[in-house]
This record gives C-alpha cells, sequence and structure tokens, in this order.
C-alpha cells in the first residue's frame, strides 16, 4: 500500500482564490488551526484575473448609493430568483469587507477627497466599484495573500513557526472529501509535485473551489475551474442549487483561435466603449427588455450624455445585465451581422476626451492583452468580441449566514456556493461575495467546530483505500483512451448542445452525449510517472467535469423558461410560477456509479421588509399575483416604522 | 498559414535532464505556451508545464525561451522566423521538479521575512490617501509574481550561495512598495540593507529588462530605496545631524 | 511549500553560458569602446595644458573649467588662481576634474554600463558572469558608491560654472556681445550637461522623492515630476553628454590651436 502523510487541522480550506483565503484568515483568527489547499501556486487562483472591480454600496462617488439600492440592483439582475437572504447580508457587509482590505495594504484607485474611488458597471444603479485599473482582481488576492503572510508572521512570533496555525498546501489538489457517519471528517488530496497522497483530517472543510468553466469550450476560465468542488460537494452527499444559470460573458476576445474566450473586461463598456455590428450599426438600442425599458437610453445621444451627466440621463444599453448583451451580439452573429472572426466590434477608439492616453491610462491591462496577443491597438482599431463562458450561478446549497452545507462540517463560499447571484450575476458582485461569505465560511466553520468539542469523526482507512484505488485506476489501465480527447469532446457538446441559447432537443442529446463520455472517463489512461503528470490531473478532473455537466444538462432540461443564465428558445418568457421553483442536484443510487438526480425545491419567500423595497410595478414582472405585497403593501410600511 | 516549427524543449527531473527536439504544428496568433500544449496533448502526454490564466496575469508560465526569462503565455510564434529553432528551458535560478517546472518556494520563503504592511491606529473605512500618494506603490502592485525577475538577478543565478542574505527585486521591491505606501507606519530601511541584500544590486537593471508587467523596477524601487537607505546610513551629514541631536531617528522595524 | 517530500532538488543543469541567440553581445562591446576613447581623449586633453581658451570669443572648454592654477592663460579663470602652478599630470581644473570623475564613477546609469561592459557582471542579462564570488555594492570601496549624492551637489555647482563660462563665451571680437558657432556649442553643452545632472536618481530623491506623501508638499511633487520625466532618459543624457563634451572641447582646442576659424554668426 501506498504511504500516505497526515496531518491533522482544525479547519480546511480548499481553495486559495479570495473565498479560501478569506475563509481561512478568519478560521485562524478564531484562534483555529486552519490548512489551505490549492491546486496551483499561492496567489495564481482565478481570482487574480477578475478585472473590473469589487461592488460595495460605500457611496464615496455618488452619495446616494446604500445597502438597500445595491441590494435591489442584486435582486433584479438576478431576476429575483436570488437567495435574498445572502443578497441582503451581501449588500450590508460588503463595504465593511473593502475597506478591510485597505486596512491590510490593499490601494485602490482615489476620489479627489482621497476615499476609494467606485466606477460604474452593468447593472448597477450608481458608481459601485472599487477598483485599481483594471487589475482589482490582482489587487484583491495579494492583499489576502499578504494578510495570511502577516497572520503567519504573528505566529512566528509567538511560536516559532510560520506554519504553527494556517498553513498553504500549494499544488495539492483534493480528490475526495471524508465522510464519516454522515460528517465531514477530512480530505483527500494528491500533491502535484510528487503525486504522493496527503490525508488531512478535520471536522470542518470549506469548499471554495471555484466555478466549472472548463467543462465549456470557449470560456474565460482557467485548467483550475473544472468543477471540483461542486462534484466533492456532491460525493459527499451535498447538493447543488439552480445549476442551469451559466454566465455567459458578452466579451471574451474571439481572435486568434489560441485566445479565444479570454475576457475583455466590462470596465471598457462602463468606460464608454461601445458595441458595433459589421454595418457600424450600434445595435444594442434594439435588444433593451420590457423590464429595464425606463432605465437606459434610447438614443445614442442621451447614451453619451450619461457618462457625464448620470443624474439626468439613462444609461448606455450596452450596460444592461451580461446575459441580455450576450445573447444579443448572439443574434447579431446568428442574423449575418457578426465581425470577420464571428463576433461583434467592440470600440473605444475615439470616445474618451482624452484621446488615446486616456484609454492607456484607464484600461492598461486591456490595452495590453490586445497588444501582446492579438497585435491590435484598442487606442486605434476596434475589438473583436463574443460570448464566452465565464461563471457559474449555481452552485452548492449553503446556509446564508454560516455557509453551511447539507452535509455538517461542510461549508461553502465564493463562485462554488449557490443562490447569491439567483440567475445572472452582477458584475463585481463576485469579489466581494468572496469576501463577505469567504469570512462567514470561516466563521461558520470556527463554530461549528467549537459546538463540536472534542468529538471529532475520524475518517475510515477503507474510504482512504477506495480514494487511493480511484485516483490510481488510470494508471492501472492499459490501452484507454487519451484524456485530452475525451475532455475535447466534453467541452465541445456542452459548447454546442448546453450554451447560451437552448432546446429541449439539443439538451436530450446532450444527456445522451454525456452518459455516453460516461463510459469513456471511466476508461482513459495515462502513461509516465505519479510527479506532476499533468495528462493523469486531467484524468481525475473529467469526473468532476462530467458530473457537473450533467447537473446542468437535467437542470436546463426541467426549467422550462428563460431568465438570466438560462435561455431556452422553446421557452422564451420568464415565467413567475418558475421563479417559486429552485432545482436541486444531488448523487443517488450506487456509491461506486452514481447517478445525478434532480428535484424541485419551492423558495423560500422574501422577508417583508425587503419586498417594500420594491414598486409594485416592478414586482409585478417578477411574482405571481398571490406573492405580490398588495395589501401587504401597507402592512410593510407599519413594520418599518416599528422597526425605527 | 500553419507550418512545422523545431522546438527544443528540457526534459528531466532532478536537474539532470537534456534538451529534447520535437517538430510540432503552428497555426497562426499562436503563443509558445500553445505549443507546448500540443506537444502535450500529441506527442508527450507527461510534459510538465505550469500555466493557469494564458493571459499574462497569474505569472505562472515564467520559462526561459531561447535563453531568455519570458512568460510562455505571452510569447508569440510571430516572433520567430518559421525556421527558427525555439528552445525552451525551465528557470535556471529555482530548482527543477520536472521538465519546464520549477520549485519556487524560495519566493514564498522571503515574502514571508519581509514585516507586513503596518498602517499604525487608523482604523478601517478611515484612510484618506490621495491619488498621487498611493501611485508609486500601485505600480510595484502591478507584480504577478511571475518570479521572473528573481530568475535573472545574476546575484542569485551566477551564486546561488547569496541566496540566504538576498530577497531578490521582487521582494526588495515589496521594501519599496510598503516604504512608499502612504499610511505605512514602519520603516524597513535598515533591515532592507542587512537582511534582505540590497547592497548586493548592482543595478544592471535585468529585472527591469525581463518584467512582464513593464515595472521599472530599478529606477522607481530599488534606486530609490538604495537613495533611502544611503539617507539612513551612509550619509556623513545626517549621521553628524544625529550625533548632535538635530536629526530624529525613528524606530527601526525587525525583519519578521 | 508542501512537505510531502520531494525529490533531491537541483537547479537543471545546463552546460552554455546562455541560451540567448540575439546580439546580446553589442552593448557591453558598446560600452567598452565608447568610454575607453572617451577616457583616453579626455585624459590626453586634461593634461596637454594648452588649447583651451580662445580669447578672442572668450571660450573656456570644460575641461579646464574653473581654470584655477597659476598656469591657466590670462583671461581663462574667472574665479582666480588659487594653486600654484602644477606639475603636468594635475590638470588645471584640479578642483573639479576628480569630482566630475567620481560623479560620473558613481552615477547610477554608468554603474550599471560599467558592471556590464568592463566587469561582466553581468555582460547581458540571463548570461553567467564568470566571477566566483560576488559581493555587489556591501563593501568597500563599491560602498563608496552610496556618496553619489554629494558628488551631485558639488556636480550641480560646476555646472553652474560651466553655466557662467558658456554665457561669457557670447563674446564678440571687439568686447560686447557675440555669437559665433563656438558660443552655441558651448551653450549646447551646457544645456545638456543641466539635462543630465537635473535627471539624476539622487537629485529624484532630494526633490522630492524622499518623501512619504506628496499631496502635502503639491510644489516638491511637481518639482519630482518634472525630474522622474527627466530620469526617464538619464541614460541617453549620461550618453550625449560624453559626445558633448568631446565636441565642445574638440572645438575649442581647434580654434584655440588655430586649426581652424570660429563660424561667426555675429560678431
Ligand atoms: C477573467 C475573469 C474576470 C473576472 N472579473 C470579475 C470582476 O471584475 N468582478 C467580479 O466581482 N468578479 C469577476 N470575476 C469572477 C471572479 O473572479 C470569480 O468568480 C472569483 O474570483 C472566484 O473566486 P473563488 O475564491 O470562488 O475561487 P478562485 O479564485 O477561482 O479559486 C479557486 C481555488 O480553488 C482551488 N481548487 C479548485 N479545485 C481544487 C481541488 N480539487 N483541490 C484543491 N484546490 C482546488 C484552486 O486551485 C484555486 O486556488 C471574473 C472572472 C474571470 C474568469
Ligand atoms: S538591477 Fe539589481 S536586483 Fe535587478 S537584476 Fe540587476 S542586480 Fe538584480
Ligand atoms: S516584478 Fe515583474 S518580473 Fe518581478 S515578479 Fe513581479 S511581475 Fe514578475
Ligand atoms: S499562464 Fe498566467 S501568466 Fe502565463
Ligand atoms: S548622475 Fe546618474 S544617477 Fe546621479
Amino acid at each position: 500500500m501506498t504511504e500516505i502523510e497526515r496531518h491533522s487541522y482544525d479547519v480546511v480550506v480548499i481553495g486559495a482564490g479570495g473565498s479560501g483565503l478569506r475563509a481561512a484568515i478568519e478560521a485562524r483568527l478564531q484562534g483555529k488551526k486552519t490548512a489551505i489547499i490549492s491546486k496551483s501556486l499561492l496567489g495564481k487562483a482565478h481570482t487574480v484575473m477578475a478585472e473590473g472591480g469589487a461592488a460595495a454600496a460605500m457611496g464615496n462617488v455618488n452619495p446616494n448609493d446604500n445597502w438597500q439600492v445595491h441590494f435591489r440592483d442584486t435582486m433584479r439582475g438576478g431576476k429575483f430568483l436570488n437567495n435574498w437572504r445572502m443578497a441582503e447580508l451581501h449588500a450590508k457587509e460588503a463595504p465593511d469587507r473593502v475597506w478591510e482590505l485597505e486596512h491590510w495594504g490593499a490601494l485602490f484607485d482615489r476620489t479627489k477627497d482621497g476615499k476609494i474611488s467606485q466606477r460604474n458597471f452593468g447593472g448597477h444603479e450608481y458608481p459601485r466599484l472599487a477598483h485599481v485599473g483594471d487589475r482589482t482582481g490582482l489587487e484583491l488576492i495579494r492583499t489576502v495573500q499578504q494578510k495570511v503572510v502577516a497572520l503567519q508572521q504573528e505566529d512566528h512570533r509567538e511560536f516559532g513557526d510560520y506554519e504553527a496555525r494556517l498553513k498553504v498546501w500549494a499544488e495539492t489538489t483534493v480528490t475526495r472529501l471524508l465522510v464519516q457517519d454522515g460528517k465531514i471528517a477530512g480530505v483527500f488530496a494528491y500533491v502535484r509535485e510528487t503525486g504522493r497522497f496527503v490525508v488531512l483530517e478535520a471536522p470542518a472543510v470549506v469548499l471554495a473551489t471555484g466555478g466549472i468553466g472548463k467543462a465549456f469550450k470557449v470560456t474565460s476560465n482557467s485548467w483550475e475551474y473544472t468543477g471540483d468542488g461542486h462534484a466533492l460537494a456532491l460525493l459527499a452527499g451535498g447538493t447543488l442549487l439552480n445549476m442551469e444559470f451559466v454566465q455567459f460573458h458578452p466579451t471574451g476576445m474571439v481572435w486568434p483561435p489560441s485566445v479565444k474566450g479570454i475576457l475583455v473586461t466590462e470596465s471598457v463598456r462602463g468606460d464608454r466603449g461601445i458595441l458595433l455590428n459589421s454595418e457600424g450599426k450600434r445595435f444594442m438600442f434594439k435588444y433593451i427588455p420590457e423590464v429595464f425599458k425606463d432605465k437606459y437610453a434610447t438614443t445614442p445621444e442621451e447614451a453619451d450624455r450619461w457618462y457625464d451627466d448620470p443624474d439626468n440621463n439613462r444609461r448606455p444599453p450596452e450596460l444592461l445585465p451580461r446575459d441580455e448583451v450576450a445573447r444579443a451580439i448572439n443574434t447579431e452573429v446568428k442574423e449575418g451581422r457578426g465581425s470577420p472572426h464571428g463576433g461583434v466590434f467592440l470600440t473605444v477608439v475615439g470616445r474618451m476626451p482624452g484621446g488615446a492616453e486616456e484609454i492607456k491610462r484607464r484600461l492598461p491591462a486591456m490595452h495590453h492583452q490586445f497588444k501582446e496577443l492579438a497585435d491590435v491597438d484598442i487606442t486605434s482599431e476596434p475589438m473583436e468580441v463574443g460570448p464566452t463562458c465565464h461563471y457559474v450561478m449555481g452552485g452548492v446549497e449553503v446556509d446564508p449566514d454560516t455557509a453551511a452545507a447539507l452535509v455538517p462540517g461542510l461549508f461553502a463560499a465564493g463562485e462554488v456556493a449557490g443562490g447569491m447571484h439567483g440567475s445572472n450575476r452582477l458584475g463585481g458582485n463576485s469579489l466581494t461575495d468572496l469576501l463577505v461569505f469567504g469570512r462567514r465560511a470561516g466563521m461558520g466553520a470556527a463554530e461549528y467546530v467549537d459546538a463540536l468539542g472534542e468529538d471529532r469523526p475520524a475518517p475510515a482507512q477503507e474510504e482512504i483505500d477506495r480514494a487511493v484505488a480511484e485516483a490510481l485506476a488510470p494508471f492501472e489501465r492499459e490501452g484507454g483512451e487519451n484524456p485530452y480527447a475525451v475532455h475535447a469532446e466534453l467541452q465541445q457538446t456542452m459548447n454546442d448542445l448546453v450554451g447560451i441559447i437552448r432546446t429541449e432537443e439539443e439538451l436530450k442529446q446532450a444527456l445522451e452525449a454525456l452518459d455516453k463520455l460516461r463510459t469513456r472517463v471511466a476508461n482513459v489512461s495515462v502513461q509516465g510517472g505519479h510527479g506532476y503528470n499533468p495528462g493523469w490531473h486531467l484524468a481525475l478532473d473529467l469526473r468532476n467535469m462530467l458530473i457537473v455537466s450533467e447537473c446542468i444538462a437535467k437542470a436546463a432540461l426541467e426549467r422550462t423558461e428563460s431568465r438570466g443564465g438560462h435561455t431556452r428558445e422553446d421557452h422564451p418568457g420568464m415565467s413567475a410560477e418558475w421563479r417559486k421553483v429552485n432545482l436541486v442536484c444531488r448523487l443517488a443510487g450506487n456509491a461506486d456509479d452514481p447517478r445525478v438526480e434532480l428535484k424541485r425545491q419551492p423558495m423560500e419567500p422574501m422577508r417583508e421588509d425587503l419586498i417594500a423595497l420594491f414598486d409594485n410595478d416592478e414586482l409585478k414582472k417578477y411574482l405571481t399575483a398571490e406573492e405580490l405585497p398588495a395589501e401587504a403593501k401597507d402592512a410593510a410600511v407599519t413594520t418599518k416604522e416599528g422597526d425605527k | 498559414m500553419s507550418y512545422q516549427a523545431k522546438f527544443r524543449v528540457w526534459r528531466g527531473d532532478d536537474g539532470d535532464g537534456e534538451l529534447v527536439d520535437y517538430t510540432v504544428e503552428v497555426n497562426e496568433g499562436e503563443v509558445v505556451l500553445d505549443i507546448i500544449h500540443r506537444l502535450q496533448a500529441t506527442q508527450a502526454p507527461d510534459l510538465a508545464v505550469r500555466w493557469n490564466c494564458k493571459a499574462g496575469k497569474c505569472g505562472s508560465c515564467s520559462a526561459e525561451i531561447n535563453g531568455m526569462p519570458r512568460l510562455m503565455c505571452m510569447t508569440r510564434m510571430s516572433t520567430f522566423t518559421e525556421d527558427e529553432t525555439i528552445t525552451v528551458t525551465p528557470v535556471r535560478t529555482f530548482p527543477v521538479i520536472r521538465d519546464l517546472v520549477t520549485d519556487v518556494s524560495f519566493n514564498y520563503e522571503k515574502a514571508r521575512q519581509i514585516p507586513s504592511f503596518d498602517p499604525g491606529d487608523t482604523k478601517p473605512g478611515e484612510f484618506r490617501m490621495m491619488q498621487q500618494d498611493v501611485q508609486r506603490s500601485q505600480e510595484f502592485r502591478k507584480c504577478i509574481e511571475c518570479f521572473l525577475c528573481n530568475n535573472v538577478c545574476h546575484v542569485i543565478r551566477d551564486h546561488e550561495e547569496n541566496k540566504p542574505q538576498f530577497a531578490g527585486p521582487r521582494f526588495l521591491m515589496r521594501i519599496a512598495e510598503l516604504e512608499m505606501h502612504p499610511a505605512d507606519e514602519s520603516d524597513r530601511r535598515q533591515i532592507a540593507q542587512d537582511d534582505h541584500g540590497l547592497g548586493f544590486c548592482n543595478i544592471t537593471k535585468c529585472c527591469t529588462e525581463v518584467c512582464p508587467e513593464h515595472i521599472k523596477i530599478t529606477d522607481n524601487a530599488l534606486i530609490p530605496m538604495k537613495e533611502r537607505v544611503a539617507g539612513k546610513r551612509y550619509d556623513p551629514l545626517v549621521w553628524l545631524g544625529s550625533k548632535l541631536g538635530i536629526v530624529k531617528k525613528g524606530q527601526d522595524t525587525p525583519s519578521a | 511549500m508542501s512537505t510531502v517530500e520531494a525529490p533531491g532538488k537541483k537547479r537543471a543543469q545546463i552546460a552554455a553560458r546562455t541560451l540567448r541567440t540575439d546580439n546580446w553581445r553589442g552593448y557591453p562591446i558598446f560600452v567598452v569602446v565608447v568610454f575607453t576613447a572617451w577616457v583616453a581623449y579626455a585624459t590626453v586633453r586634461a593634461m596637454m595644458g594648452k588649447y583651451y581658451w580662445v580669447d578672442e570669443y572668450h571660450y573656456l572648454t570644460p575641461f579646464y573649467s574653473p581654470c584655477v592654477s597659476e598656469s591657466c592663460v590670462e583671461g581663462s579663470a574667472h574665479f582666480g588662481t588659487f594653486l600654484p602652478k602644477l606639475p603636468f599630470f594635475i590638470p588645471f581644473a584640479a578642483i573639479s576634474l576628480p569630482f566630475l570623475l567620481l560623479f560620473r564613477l558613481t552615477c547610477y546609469y554608468y554603474r550599471k554600463a560599467y558592471y556590464r561592459g568592463y566587469w561582466a557582471s553581468p555582460s547581458a542579462c540571463a548570461v553567467r558572469e564568470p566571477h566566483a564570488k560576488y559581493t555587489g555594492e556591501r563593501r568597500f570601496p563599491l560602498v563608496g558608491q552610496n556618496l553619489h549624492r554629494y558628488f551631485w551637489a558639488i556636480a550641480a555647482v560646476i555646472s553652474l560654472i560651466n553655466t557662467y563660462d558658456a554665457l561669457l563665451a557670447f563674446h564678440g571680437k571687439d568686447g560686447g556681445f557675440g555669437i559665433g558657432l563656438g558660443s552655441l556649442i558651448l551653450l549646447a553643452n551646457v544645456v545638456l550637461l543641466w539635462g543630465y545632472t537635473l535627471s539624476c536618481h539622487s537629485c529624484r530623491h532630494i526633490v522630492g522623492g524622499r518623501l512619504k506623501n506628496f499631496s502635502k508638499h503639491p510644489v516638491r511633487y511637481w518639482a519630482w515630476g518634472v525630474v522622474s520625466k527627466l530620469n526617464e532618459r538619464h541614460g541617453q543624457f549620461a550618453l550625449i553628454t560624453l559626445g558633448s563634451l568631446v565636441v565642445a572641447d574638440l572645438y575649442v582646442a581647434l580654434v584655440s590651436g588655430g586649426a581652424i576659424s570660429d563660424l561667426r554668426i555675429y560678431n
């Protein structure tokens, strides 16, 4: 039997992105011995790629902003499918989390009076995104990374060991959560460098593994995003919420082919960028949906005035929520008005008062990216862009206040958690989501460990043996398929059949195709040794991508309406009945070959004081007649007064 | 538009390895990392390479291409001629794990020895900092930690024995970042010189030459730090002033 | 960073000094050739003890400014001759030349250039250096590089003197104001010298770089901005002034020696 190292911790955090690091910091601040596990090196997680900013209603630029407005925007963006409690906590706590970053050394761009500057972004009523040029994610992850270091330095002073209470396991991948008597007992992982296995025993595990983008062919996500956390949660008995909602970012690069999918930040549009079709027409005016009619400009003149005078003009339609813009681009391309490489044009040429210099100053990363990767100078040429798979709104079902999943001892935060963003995430809401719920998950885990006392579940040897066997299986199989080929096919299937626009027929085909892929995934084989073997790593990730893909396709087939990140060509309308329904995935059947099972689960009605934040007219667009607070309206007002 | 390119890739683990020749397809618009991935998918499935974002944002894919330290994902194939042989080796200053992947833990250890940001008594939300005050440190915070600068710096690249005493340009720049941070209250000048080896740097600017973020490491971080250290330690007037009690001496922050 | 034991750790063993395929030798060779030639020229000229003053137009070469030895020809000593007659190996401008030499020797740009060019430490990036040991600028004598700011201050004073010389050189044959090619060359040289001196890194530090909060010192912030802009071209100024010094000196020498006559524009 292979020798397996064992370590024990109070809390294990899987993921070293913004949410994972924030959770670990919190657990450590609560005095818990904490480990952080990450597939790549510290500071390289996906969060580093976030560009636009972190949404928090600090009201630094427009003092009218407050948590209620932010909450409303979030709910509208998510088409009221959000877990309202999460949206509420997020809107309320985001400013504190951003200020906290500053206290840990972050340097955001400033306003004239020395506060944190905030910028406009799609779906946000006021300038709300704290940012640093277009590298906000880098600032965020570096700051929390440096906070981790600061805590390690404290421990070094106290115990003479940097890693006494907070250790980072870099380039280590978890393949199984270990569960004993229905409770979390630890995690099983391999170390990339050596291929050796480790077991980290811990009563509480926080999942912060990010998204699933690598299941799609065109994506802004990196190889890490293989839905590991989603799959681990399912395999441990947890549930996934509303997995059909996948966000396609409207502006990914479309050319050259090798960078297809790489993101072009939304700040380009926030900073006066406009979308044109091959006829040179600014087409977004055609695509303003009914629910947003009174919020968006109908003429280019009004739209252009808005950048300087947002109080007296409506915003440009380029800043509609992402799902709307992505669908519009998709339609333009389908109807033959696309750019040469199958996208549309996005341009800032001649649109900034400061000319080329201002473009370079405001969008340095984009200028650099296009120059280096596509040989396009965005100060004088338009960019070609098209939709790219970007974010998954669905995720592990958690308790809003503690981030606890259904399995005792399991917590989830960040992109891997579901609910917060409803059917569509607003730009900038993710970065603060990471911080708000990362912290809550860390606290939730610490409290859980305290409540558990001495009575910690220990992982069973046979479960560890099973995990070892599963991990080594691809080496045992002779002459099986190449994992790269299987992966490519999975991505193609998802892209073609479960993409932006979905139909019943295609989704059924997708499920059949996935079924066939299951046998192929079970049959891949790899060569070479155990140390740093990328083929092997991919072979192990395939299991996760497959499970997650199945959830997405099943849920997409079930939900016969179009809403946010889920568009059914055969059911184009949004249905108030469906709004009341969450689709929940779990694994069922034989433990060795489990199947995805889908259930409908009613949505909890929104608290009255929160409902009262919206006009009745607006609510009518989303809620069923009986949900409307017609007479409850008055009641809501009195409770509000009662509060005071 | 596609052609067959000649590649030589360093393969091996435990330091001993060799340059292996490959012929591999190249298409329009590709970067070196694409070609390495094509090798992986078609000819060498276990070829180890580290990467994440493929957009020059994470700093994972550092290597040396035709001898120059670079990010593989940001090196376009169109910068080479079709008949050129392209050599790809792991970065040289750090030990090899396998093929193109190196053990960069040196950098994480150094990062831990630099005293963290010290906000003094300011509470979260109370900071008021002007754009012109944060600008200098913001330039350094663009760093994606690719460690190409630490790799190319001859102080440790050519002299392994200097590693314990030298933090490398990346972390000397981190000290500069904190020294210039308008809200930081510590004084790291003494340790910059004594513990982290600022004096080793002979300002030959290779770090600046290779930085993919085009940070002016030498001009904006290292030389200003040298000047600050000179003001603290090597300035006879300051020395005299402090002996006479005219110049106040602050508290030095020890290494962490 | 993980503790699960890793294989023995060694760097990639590659014998070649560098795998660079570009022309990395260009810069160090350029530095050695240009600097050596310049030093040779300057040494010869500084010790020559003649052809440094054109009395007709009051041209004084910067290599003899300020001329303070009793050997200085009449009119060339603008600040008195407080040094006695000197042996041949001590230049007439004995109070300025050594400091100018030290100023340039400790200049951050020249340091880069000669460490690369003469000392091969390193010759070029990612090219292995030939030395077995390396201690950098931490010990005597190289620790003295830290005195650069003082040499800068002295050099600034000398630049003032050079400026004074250049202004005096607007001198006509009949005593009044005049312009010749020589006066223009001397003026251009002085402007470039100021460009070099003001773009100095120590200057940048002193003017404002040492501050933590620019917003509290708007004037110094502005000055720092200007110096920083110049500083981006500091290396260029360093090289151009080598050339301009030679041109100015050579021109004065040729006119003074009578090999050519000054091209007069006005008087
Ligand atoms: C290009 C791009 C731009 C974006 N821009 C913005 C923006 O402007 N504003 C905004 O709010 N949001 C933005 N987002 C979204 C946001 O960046 C992500 O949703 C967010 O960073 C996710 O953070 P996370 O902490 O959940 O996970 P990540 O940062 O992705 O971290 C996941 C971590 O989990 C680890 N991990 C995964 N699986 C395993 C495993 N099996 N074992 C061990 N470790 C594992 C990974 O190694 C990694 O460390 C953007 C996203 C992309 C891709
Ligand atoms: S300038 Fe200094 S730190 Fe940078 S590479 Fe050269 S010696 Fe190293
Ligand atoms: S300073 Fe530049 S070269 Fe050095 S690690 Fe940062 S990004 Fe890389
Ligand atoms: S892969 Fe991220 S920098 Fe190259
Ligand atoms: S003169 Fe070159 S840096 Fe001072």
